[in-house]
């Protein structure tokens, strides 16, 4: 317990040292799961509304695929970016492994069918006579979609929230893809694994807490967004 | 009214899973009219109100409207945009009831006070100028129904298509709904095709009634024609209250 409150006191004191390598590693989970979330929202939400709103031959085949996207562990993901970007892999030549470009790679695929299928779980939510009702008004398809993500806010933003989640506490993926080097790949997460096995605690905890923190800070954020985070 | 037709429907029909729900051999609907169509549940008369607002596709058959022929090509935004539909369960979005009726507005590219205004005006029309500002969806069923009116009526629509609008609505709201239709067909002359189950609505509200079973319709004539001297059984029958189905 000693160990744990000590580590806690030590946490805060390297948390306003302002020390620069803590600082870049912050950094670095911040905008690699950042641009990953990006990439997974502007994929993943016109996917879930299309899902939802359409009916096309092979959508429960895809529904399917979505659904076990959105369970798939991070590590395998890893793996097979790993496969897909190592020199012999398909798509070796990029010389992306082993740099923040594959991390977020892995996290867009790990963040995307989250995005997605809580995207379309959250537009199956809303009125079905709805699209009906406002092409009648005189909408086009596109303005109809528009409004019923808008319907559906509520939805869309957990489903962005549960992909930031997603990826910015996933470790497994971009610690194979990414290598944790230092000043280059390593992230609050791969970070935290080598101190506690090196043994400080006191580095590892806060790290834990910046993860937290940041965790907290981003979620606040985008509830904010859609005006009801205290309601 | 005139006897100018608006639409012109020849053979439509429409089926779901193999099974005929609609099958218009022919059916004029004239610029200026209220017609109310009446029909049992499950008479076709809903399909029929959405093949009109172009929400459906026809199985086969031609429907014209104006001088617009439906075929394989989607139907021209500006023409659609002269119909509206009132649903019997309106969908209102949760937005304030403001919003509401400003939305077909805002579609169509207008803003600022020329909403507010004509907003303002319609709520006023419909009787809900003190709950300008409140949630569409705190409100009572003939409220928003009253709403979803409001928000048809500003767009100023050539075609006013009513399903069931004034259902399980109290007394009150009827009538209240009943003289906005009256008024906006008067002074507009909005066209205006009402399905009800109340024939006693058609009697009050139509200049032309027909009755649709089965898909099929039975009998198209002018409202005092139609449940004074009916020239089909089924229609006496319908609006005698006897089983036609």
């Amino acid at each position: 317990m000693d160990d744990l409150i000590r580590g806690i006191i030590q946490a805060f004191e390297i948390i306003f040292s302002l020390n620069p390598a803590l600082y870049e590693v912050i950094w670095l989970s911040l905008s690699v799961s950042g641009i990953a979330l990006v990439f997974s929202t502007v994929l993943g939400i016109p996917l879930g509304a299309a899902m939802a709103l359409t009916r096309f031959p092979g959508r429960q085949l895809m529904t399917a695929l979505l659904y076990t996207g959105m369970g798939f562990p991070p590590v395998v993901i890893g793996l097979f970016v790993y496969l897909m970007l190592s020199r012999s892999g398909p798509a070796g030549q990029l010389g992306w492994l082993f740099t923040p470009k594959a991390m977020i790679v892995a996290q867009t695929i790990i963040s995307f069918p989250l995005v997605a299928g809580f995207t379309m779980a959250a537009v199956m939510g809303v009125d079905p006579h709805l699209r009906r009702q406002l092409m009648s008004l005189g909408a086009t398809p596109w303005q109809a979609t528009v409004t019923i993500l808008l319907e559906a806010k509520i939805g869309v933003i957990v489903a962005i929230v549960a992909g930031f989640g997603a990826i910015i506490s996933e470790v497994g993926a971009v610690m194979l893809v990414g290598g944790n080097i230092e000043g280059k790949t390593r992230v609050l997460t791969t970070a935290i694994v080598l101190e506690t096995q090196k043994g400080n605690f006191d580095l590892a905890i806060a790290l834990g807490l910046v993860l937290l923190l940041l965790s907290f800070l981003v979620n606040v954020a985008l509830l904010r967004l859609q005006g009801k985070a205290f309601s | 009214m005139s006897t100018n037709s608006v639409y012109k429907l020849h053979n439509l029909t429409q089926t779901y899973n193999d099974r005929t729900v609609l099958n218009i051999e022919r059916l004029n609907i004239f610029a200026g009219e209220i017609l109310a169509i009446v029909g049992p549940s499950g008479a076709g008369k809903s399909t029929l109100l959405r093949h009109l607002n172009f929400l459906e596709r026809p199985a086969s058959g031609s429907l014209k409207f104006e001088a617009f022929h439906l075929n394989g090509e989607g139907v021209p935004l500006n023409l659609r945009r002269k119909i509206t539909t009132v649903f019997q369960n309106p969908v209102l979005l949760t937005r304030s009831v403001a919003d509401n009726v400003a939305y077909g507005l805002k579609l169509r590219g207008k803003s600022g006070d020329q909403v507010k205004q004509i907003v303002d005006d319609a709520l006023d029309l419909v009787g809900l100028n003190n709950l300008t500002h409140t949630g569409a969806r705190t409100l009572s069923g003939g409220e928003a129904q009253r709403v979803a009116l409001a928000r048809a009526l500003v767009i100023q629509p050539a075609v006013l298509l009513l399903d069931e609008p004034t259902a399980n609505l109290d007394p009150y709201n009827v009538k209240l709904i009943e003289n906005i239709i009256t008024q906006v067909n008067r002074e507009q002359g909005t066209t205006i095709v009402i399905v009800t189950h109340n024939i006693f609505q058609a009697k009050r509200l139509a200049h032309r009634t027909a009755l649709l079973l089965e898909g099929r319709l039975v009998e198209i004539a002018e409202t005092n024609t139609f449940f004074s001297n009916p020239s089909d059984s089924r229609t006496k029958a319908f609006i005698h209250g006897e089983m036609v189905y």
